[in-house]
This record gives structure tokens, C-alpha cells and sequence, in this order.
């Protein structure tokens, strides 16, 4: 007996040693060029200006960060009230809500950017609407407004399944023993459907957030030069006219630090205990 | 104990589309009264529970609380608290903030809500645990939270479904003590409900045995084993031999070809009738001194006594006895006259109370059955 489990032991030991190969030549050697490339020149030097020389950038970064956070607080507006709605629904029907929300996402990004780009457009269709009743035309395109209502319409099913899962999940006589202790519609909501969905909302902001801040398509469409992101510049290092890797990789790795730091102060948020604060 | 009544349902009737739940429910619950709802698993009794607590209203009839009308009024507008099946503690909340809950909601003061809480605490046992998570505590504990977090509201009545029923059969027994003393001391109305025919017996002053939606008897808990109105009571309520017999005139009833002295009258001449006799009441004895000759046809230990199935003139009874028999043995059966119970037919009879396909097995199998059926009834 024991000499077949251990063979199943080695068996899954080659399995996983698979995984282990793949993780090591697609992630982790990549993230090691990544850091080496910031820290030398393009001769192969050791050094720190590529990191000094994002201090430059702080505009860009500190628009990223603005917009990419308007996004994600307006899909959180938008995708709590519904993801809410639909959990309360028949769940015959919940599933034709849900297909809807995900319907788009099975489209291409880029077909959907573009079709954004005509409608926004100057002379794009829905100006040509407005002028039929004698409004515009309304400049919308290349403005940050239109960056933002481009990531919300792509990113806002990132946040309204994460929260439709967690709420449609919370104990029914939770609800029911919260009324019976005398909370009404709006205590209920406020004291333990709210808290309770806590770990939905947390990982609905992750989820629009993080792919927010480092979009380029939506901003180089939807914004024209003049709205630049990380994620346009850090393009802009590898395919554009200012090739310089180096520079690249360190815009990539500062921003990855500081992903990695707004999703452990989400993750704070994410402890039944202190919710209660809320 | 002349007390008002706190709590009335007057012809309540209830739907879930075409089925009919609750049929025509009328009930008088009064002040500090222990009721217990008792009846198997679909019969309806979490459905009058949801209905005092306001989940659910009525298609038909209509609920006093006081002597008001309570029609239309939210759950949270009503002077009662409910204690769920699993507790439904809030998961977010520590022990503390899940038993101030209902005084928060009220925006009672903070130095008030802290005395009542920790006082509360006292009660339930629990004094020290204001910091823990709930989800770490045991069930027995989850309950004294569940428990404590309702009675802080200090509620006219309590409502409890089946709450001890998650719990194993040493801390069943210790809390039935508990909820019942907790009732006496604080004379607050609960109204329980169970399944468990020995737990509502021991703990109320009332209890409702209900089938099918409909009320069967209301009496206390002595009047319910010993007077059961029906073959349904008769048998749901410990164990019974329930026998077709004839009341050939008062005090004296017919059955197996027998003539049995009892003690019931008020039938109709050469009415046709259903005989209970609890199994305790059979006396074994020598098969030539007996009134009615049986052959043993299993026995079961029990600890405190055998249990005995024998078969007579083809119809198996249960007898309890504490003196051994073998499978096989021929003996005979000893009953007292007041150990007859004489019933009136009913829909019930001829359903219940033979012992011919007994097993522990069965019994069980029919419970799953049951538990099926409340899952779609209670939904």
C-alpha cells in the first residue's frame, strides 16, 4: 500500500514539477529581467537613473491613479445598486441579467473601444442626434471624461458579478433576524447586507482598478495624446518613438509596487471585525 | 393562571400557490405562557411561527397581538423576537455587537446598551465572551448568543423554532432545562416549536399538536398523552397500540372477541371506536392468566426496559416490560380497565398504532421522508 501511494506522490511531484517549470520561465525570469533592466543602462550598467527619471512622469502617474479611482468609485455606484437588484430577483431571471452584463465582454476590447470612439466622435452619432434637436455638437471625444465612461463601460461587469455572488450568498434569515430585531429597510441595508458584502466590494475594486491603471488602449482612443497613462507611456518606451526599455521596465516596476500596495490596503478592508467601522 | 391573551390567531388560513399550508388555525396564546407548536416536519408550525413574527401574512383570517389587529405591520414593528434554527447570528458582528443589535437599532444609549448586554451575558452563561467571533463558538454557545440577543429586547413573546434541534442529545437536554427556567424567571410568552414530542411534553404548559396545516388537539401535556383525541395524537405522542374496538355500553368496551372493563363512557351503543394502550400499561404474564394470549415476535433492549413486540390474533402491539421474553415465548397480556383509552374514528384511524412493520429503521426512513416534504411545504 504505502509503496503505491509514494509512487502517486512522485507521479504528482512530475505533475506539479510542470507547473513549476512554466512558472519559472514565463514568470519569474520575466520578473527578474523586468528589475534588472530598470537598474541598468542600455550598456548593461548599474545604475538608478531609470527609477530617478520617473519623478518626471508624476503627472502622468498622479492622472492614472485619478482616473482610473473616478472609474472604479462610479462603477462601484452603478454595479452595487444593481448587483443588489438582480440578487433579488427570481433566479430564472437573474441568469438572463447576468448573461446581458457579460454579453459584452465576449466581444473584442478593441471593437468595443471603437464603437465608443463613433460614438463620441465631433461629427460621431450621437452628436448628429443632438444636432437634430438643435443642441451641439458637444465635444466629448479626447477628453477625460471619455476615458472614464470607457473604462466604466468595460470594467463595470468586473465589479457587479464579485458583489452579485457574495450578496446573493448571504444567509437569508441573517436579513430575516435583523428585521425581527427591529431594523428596517434601510438599517438592514446599512448594518448587514452592506458589511456583509464586504468581500465582494473588495474584490469588485480590485478587479476595475487594477486593469484601470494600467489601460492604454481606452486612453489613447477615447483620450487622444493629450490624456496619457502609464500604460501609453510605458507602450510608448517599448513600440513608440522614445524606445528606452530600461525607462520601460522601471515605469513597470513602480507600478506594479504600487498595485501591489493599494490591494493590501483593500485587503485591510476585507475583515469581517473591522468592517463594523463602516 | 387567568391571564389575557397576548397573542390570538383567529381563522388563519395560509396559501403557497395551490396548497394550502394552514387551514382555518385558530389559537389563543396567553401571557406568560410556555405553548409549544408540535407536529411532524411540514405540518405547518414554522409557517404560524413566521406568521406571528410577520414574514409571512395570512391569506385568510387574521392575527390579534393585544387585542390589535396586526395585519400589515413589518416584522420589525412587532413586540416579538424570534430565535432561528441555525441561530442566524450575524457573522460580522462579535458577541457583543450581535446581542446589542436590536438596542443599537432602537438608539438606546450606549451606557444603557452596555449594562443590558453584559447583564444578559450573565444570564446565558457567557460572561467574557463580548470579544469573540461568532463563527468560533460551539453550537451550544452560537445558541446562548441567539438566545441572549432576543431577550435583551426584553419581547412581550419569543418565538423558537426549533432551536434546540442542531444541538446533541446531552446539551438538547441541558438546554430544554435552561429555556425553561430562562421563560419562568423573565414571564416572557414562548411560543416553541419542535418535532420532538418528549421535548414539548416536559417543557410546556400548552402544546398544539398540529398535522396537514390543521390543529389536532391543544391541552396540557398530560391531557395530550393520556386523553389523545385522535389515532394521529395517540401515536405521534409516545408510543401506542391503537386497536379497533366496539363500545358495547358505557365502561365496557370490545375488542379481539374480548370484553374489556374501562373507564370511558358517553359513546353511543355498539359504537365503532379506536382503543389506545400505551405499551407501559401491558402487563406480561402467565399465558393462562392472561386476558389476551400474544406470541413474542422480537424483543429489543432499551436499558430501562424491554421492549416487546408480540403478535395477537395476527395484530402486533408494543409492550414495554421490565421482565425478559424470547422470541417465540407464548404469553399473555394483563390490562387494567384505566389503562384503556377509548377515541371516536377519524381520518386517522386504522393508520397508525400497529407494530407489524416496526423497526428503529423504518421510523427513521419515514422521518427523511417527512423532512422532504417540509422542505417543499416551508419554503
Amino acid at each position: 500500500m504505502n509503496r503505491v501511494k509514494n509512487k502517486q506522490k512522485n507521479k504528482l511531484k512530475y505533475l506539479s514539477g510542470i507547473y513549476v517549470f512554466w512558472m519559472i520561465v514565463f514568470t519569474v525570469i520575466p520578473l527578474l529581467l523586468i528589475i534588472y533592466f530598470s537598474f541598468t543602462t542600455t550598456e548593461g550598467k548599474f545604475t538608478f537613473e531609470n527609477i530617478k527619471n520617473i519623478g518626471e512622469f508624476t503627472p502622468v502617474f498622479l492622472s492614472s491613479i485619478k482616473l482610473s479611482a473616478i472609474s472604479t468609485i462610479i462603477c462601484l455606484l452603478l454595479g452595487y445598486p444593481f448587483a443588489y437588484i438582480i440578487s433579488k430577483i427570481k433566479a430564472s431571471k437573474q441568469m438572463i441579467f447576468i448573461i446581458f452584463i457579460m454579453l459584452p465582454m465576449w466581444i473584442n476590447f478593441l471593437l468595443r473601444t471603437y464603437a465608443w470612439m463613433t460614438l463620441l466622435e465631433n461629427n460621431g452619432i450621437i452628436n448628429k442626434l443632438l444636432s437634430l434637436v438643435g443642441i451641439g455638437p458637444v465635444h466629448m471625444i479626447n477628453t477625460q471624461g471619455a476615458v472614464v465612461l470607457g473604462m466604466v463601460y468595460n470594467f463595470l461587469p468586473y465589479m457587479i458579478i464579485p458583489i452579485f455572488n457574495v450578496i446573493t450568498k448571504i444567509d437569508k434569515s441573517c436579513i430575516e433576524a435583523a428585521q425581527d430585531l427591529g431594523a428596517n429597510h434601510v438599517r438592514v441595508m446599512t448594518r448587514v447586507i452592506f458589511p456583509l458584502s464586504m468581500p465582494g466590494i473588495v474584490s469588485g475594486i480590485t478587479m476595475v482598478f487594477v486593469p484601470a491603471v494600467s489601460t492604454f488602449i481606452i486612453s489613447t482612443m477615447l483620450g487622444g495624446g493629450s490624456n496619457m497613462m502609464i500604460g501609453d507611456l510605458i507602450e510608448l518606451q517599448f513600440l513608440g518613438g522614445s524606445y528606452d526599455p530600461n525607462l520601460g521596465s522601471a515605469l513597470s516596476l513602480v507600478m506594479m509596487v504600487l498595485i501591489l500596495i493599494s490591494m493590501g490596503i483593500m485587503n485591510e478592508f476585507d475583515t469581517g471585525e473591522d468592517v463594523m467601522a463602516l | 393562571m387567568q391571564q389575557k391573551n397576548i397573542v390570538t390567531l383567529e381563522n388563519v388560513c395560509v396559501d403557497f400557490g395551490p396548497e394550502r399550508v394552514l387551514n382555518d388555525f385558530t389559537l389563543s396564546i396567553k401571557d406568560k405562557e410556555f405553548v409549544t407548536l408540535l407536529g411532524p416536519s411540514g405540518c405547518g408550525k414554522t409557517t404560524t411561527l413566521r406568521l406571528i413574527a410577520g414574514f409571512l401574512e395570512p391569506s385568510e383570517g387574521k392575527i390579534l397581538f393585544d387585542g390589535k389587529d396586526m395585519t400589515g405591520v413589518p416584522p420589525y414593528k412587532r413586540q416579538v423576537n424570534t430565535i432561528f434554527q441555525r441561530y442566524a447570528l450575524f457573522p460580522h458582528l462579535n458577541v457583543y455587537e450581535n446581542i446589542a443589535f436590536g438596542l443599537r437599532v432602537k438608539k438606546t444609549k450606549e451606557k444603557e446598551i452596555d449594562s443590558k448586554v453584559r447583564q444578559i451575558l450573565k444570564t446565558v452563561n457567557l460572561s467574557g465572551f463580548e470579544n469573540r467571533d461568532v463563527s468560533h463558538l460551539s453550537g451550544g454557545q452560537q445558541q446562548r448568543v441567539a438566545i441572549a440577543r432576543a431577550l435583551v429586547n426584553e419581547p412581550k413573546v419569543l418565538l423558537l423554532d426549533e432551536p434546540l434541534s442542531a444541538l446533541d442529545l446531552k446539551l438538547r437536554k441541558d438546554m430544554q432545562v435552561e429555556l425553561k427556567n430562562m421563560q419562568r424567571e423573565t414571564g416572557i410568552t414562548f411560543v416553541f416549536v419542535t418535532h420532538d414530542q418528549e421535548e414539548a411534553l416536559s417543557m410546556s404548559d400548552t402544546v398544539v399538536v398540529m398535522d396537514n396545516g390543521v390543529i389536532q388537539q391543544i391541552g396540557t401535556p398530560e391531557d395530550i398523552y393520556n386523553e389523545p383525541i385522535n389515532a394521529f395524537v395517540a401515536d405521534f405522542i409516545g408510543e401506542s397500540n391503537i386497536i379497533d374496538g366496539i363500545m358495547l355500553e358505557d365502561y365496557k368496551v370490545l375488542l379481539d372477541d374480548v370484553v374489556f372493563e374501562c373507564v370511558d363512557k358517553g359513546f353511543e351503543k355498539n359504537e365503532a371506536v379506536d382503543v389506545v394502550i400505551r405499551p407501559e400499561d401491558v402487563d406480561v404474564v402467565a399465558p393462562e392468566k392472561g386476558m389476551l394470549q400474544a406470541t413474542v415476535t422480537a424483543v429489543t433492549f432499551k436499558g430501562v426496559h424491554f421492549e416487546i413486540i408480540a403478535d395477537v390474533n395476527g395484530f402486533k402491539w408494543m409492550i414495554q416490560s421490565t421482565d425478559i421474553s424470547y422470541v417465540g415465548d407464548n404469553i399473555g397480556l394483563y390490562i387494567e380497565p384505566d389503562a384503556f383509552h377509548i377515541m371516536k374514528k377519524s381520518a386517522y384511524s386504522g393508520m397508525f398504532g400497529d407494530y407489524s412493520t416496526f423497526s428503529d429503521e423504518i421510523e427513521q426512513l419515514s422521518d427523511v421522508n417527512f423532512g422532504e416534504i417540509e422542505g417543499n411545504a416551508d419554503e
